[in-house]
């Protein structure tokens, strides 16, 4: 039976040894290896090697696949004076990655050195423990959540897609939600929008929304603007600076509005709309992707939109076409995944189907094309006024 | 025949029917056997002799302005989707 340290010994004889100033070349390079830091959490929080992955030796197997997907890359394990990381060199070569070295006397000796060393920006454990469903995702992790905490989100609309959005986006952590909304909640609301309750009868939406998100979330501070959106005031609300918007307006000249501001100000637009027992939803990438427009030029004629009377949604589809907004708006702050961007989701709830179809930009769009017509922004006529507010 | 899907703003336009069937070897063909039937569907989807700019056309889940627009062909079987703007959010 071998000692600790004749163990040690023959790991060590096996595994491939860097120093410090040798793997902060490495890393310094145009391709560099990625870096592994195998110690436990007190001691990453202590200070560790910037551009690190924090993977305690515990997890290493269990984690190595997610954390490194490419086995390809060269990998620098290193941990404080190099023994947990030749073990954790060992345990990654056994898992088939072809060029992985240990960081010989560890983060002791890069500090000895006078290398840098960056201190983590941590959440701090009430946040660690609310958010802990998130960070044990390892697309998510503390970095993402991180990231939704200093996020800002705008919402137009606080009603059958606002509410559910919302709900989730502050739920998840989002550290600044804005609701643009100039109405009141009444009764017909309360079959769907489950931002608002019977209490909040008569209430502006953007209050009655703002306590049920705070109650949720203390985290996320909630802006709120009680006004329609209009030509005159967008630059203003866009300007206070948003990563993300959610469309849930209910009206063209609105959804007009919110695409045209969001290609001049460069902020994505997560789309919903709903009908009865379908929806929609996509994304508007400025630079990316088409907008509105792309899709949709202009507006139907008053006299040609659906008819206000025919309306009526089913209680539950904006809070799946919602949701689904939701999920998009995240992957855009975290960026992961593959966003909704120049694909349209069709669902329909009798059917319980998604369709997809392909949107595609338009290089003679009046906006986002090559020769743009639409310089200013247009305000449409109101179609649908009263019941299609509501609709 | 071709199974068309008739978006649900629309379905008053066609008796309700949430698909109905329509003959046409293109878009065009199978449009124009579509307004014939229901004539209340012409100003819906069609602006004079082109589609209108507010309504889209998917074959096979493409749109067709990026195919070859009304004369796109349509194959015996494929999927086709009117989609009109919607805005509702409430």
């Amino acid at each position: 039976m071998p000692t600790y340290r004749e163990l040690l010994a023959q790991v060590k004889a096996h595994i491939d040894e860097i120093d410090s100033s040798r793997a902060h070349e490495l890393l310094a390079s145009d391709e560099p290896p990625a870096l592994v830091d195998v110690r436990e959490r007190d001691e990453w929080d202590e200070g560790h090697i910037p551009g690190a992955v924090h993977i305690p030796r515990g997890y290493l197997e269990s984690r190595a696949e997610s954390a490194l997907p490419d086995r390809e890359r060269p990998v620098i394990v290193y941990c404080a004076s190099g023994a947990r990381s030749a073990f954790g060199a060992k345990a990654l070569e056994e898992l088939g990655y072809g060029t992985v070295s240990s960081l010989a006397g560890g983060f002791t000796d890069w500090k000895r050195n006078g290398l840098p060393t960056q201190l983590p920006v941590a959440l701090e454990p009430s946040k660690r423990k609310r958010y802990s469903r998130h960070l044990l995702i390892p697309e998510v992790g503390e970095a993402g959540q991180l990231k939704l905490l200093g996020s800002r989100i705008l919402l137009v609309g606080a009603g059958g897609l606002g509410s559910p959005a919302s709900l989730y986006l502050a739920a998840a952590g989002v550290g600044r939600l804005g609701i643009v909304d100039a109405d009141v909640v009444d009764e017909t609301n309360l079959q769907r929008q489950i931002a608002h309750s019977t209490q909040s009868l008569g209430e502006p939406k953007v209050d009655s929304a703002r306590r049920t998100l705070e109650a949720l979330n203390p985290d996320v501070e909630v802006k709120t603007y009680r006004e329609r959106l209009t030509s005159e005031n967008i630059d203003r609300i866009l300007g206070e600076g948003w990563d993300v918007i959610v469309d849930g307006a209910d009206n063209f000249p609105t959804r007009y509005l919110v695409n045209d501001a969001s290609i001049w100000h460069g902020v994505p637009v997560v789309h919903g709309s709903i009908f009865r027992f379908e929806g929609q939803v996509t994304v508007f990438k400025p630079g990316e992707g088409p907008c509105y427009r792309c899709l949709f030029p202009q507006p139907p004629p008053p006299e040609l939109a659906p008819s206000c009377a025919e309306g009526g949604v089913l209680g539950v589809l904006p809070g799946i076409i919602g949701s689904l907004q939701a999920n998009e708006a995240l992957k855009l702050v975290l960026g992961i995944g593959e966003p909704l961007v120049g694909r349209l989701l069709l669902f329909d709830a009798l059917e319980a189907s998604f369709t997809e179809v392909a949107l595609r930009r338009d290089p003679a769009c009046p906006v986002c094309g090559e020769s743009p017509t639409i310089t200013e922004y247009v305000d449409y006529v109101e179609f649908c006024q009263g019941t299609a507010a509501h609709a | 025949m071709t199974v068309v899907r008739i978006p649900p703003t629309l379905r008053a336009e066609t008796g309700g029917e949430r698909q109905v069937e329509a003959e046409g070897e293109t878009v065009r063909d199978l449009l124009d056997d579509l307004v014939d039937r229901f004539p209340a569907l012409r100003h819906q989807i069609l602006a004079g002799d082109s589609l209108a700019p507010f309504v889209n056309v998917y074959v096979e889940g493409e749109d067709v302005r990026t195919l070859d627009g009304l004369e796109t062909p349509v194959a015996n079987g494929a999927t086709v989707i009117l989609l009109p703007a919607m805005a509702g959010g409430r």
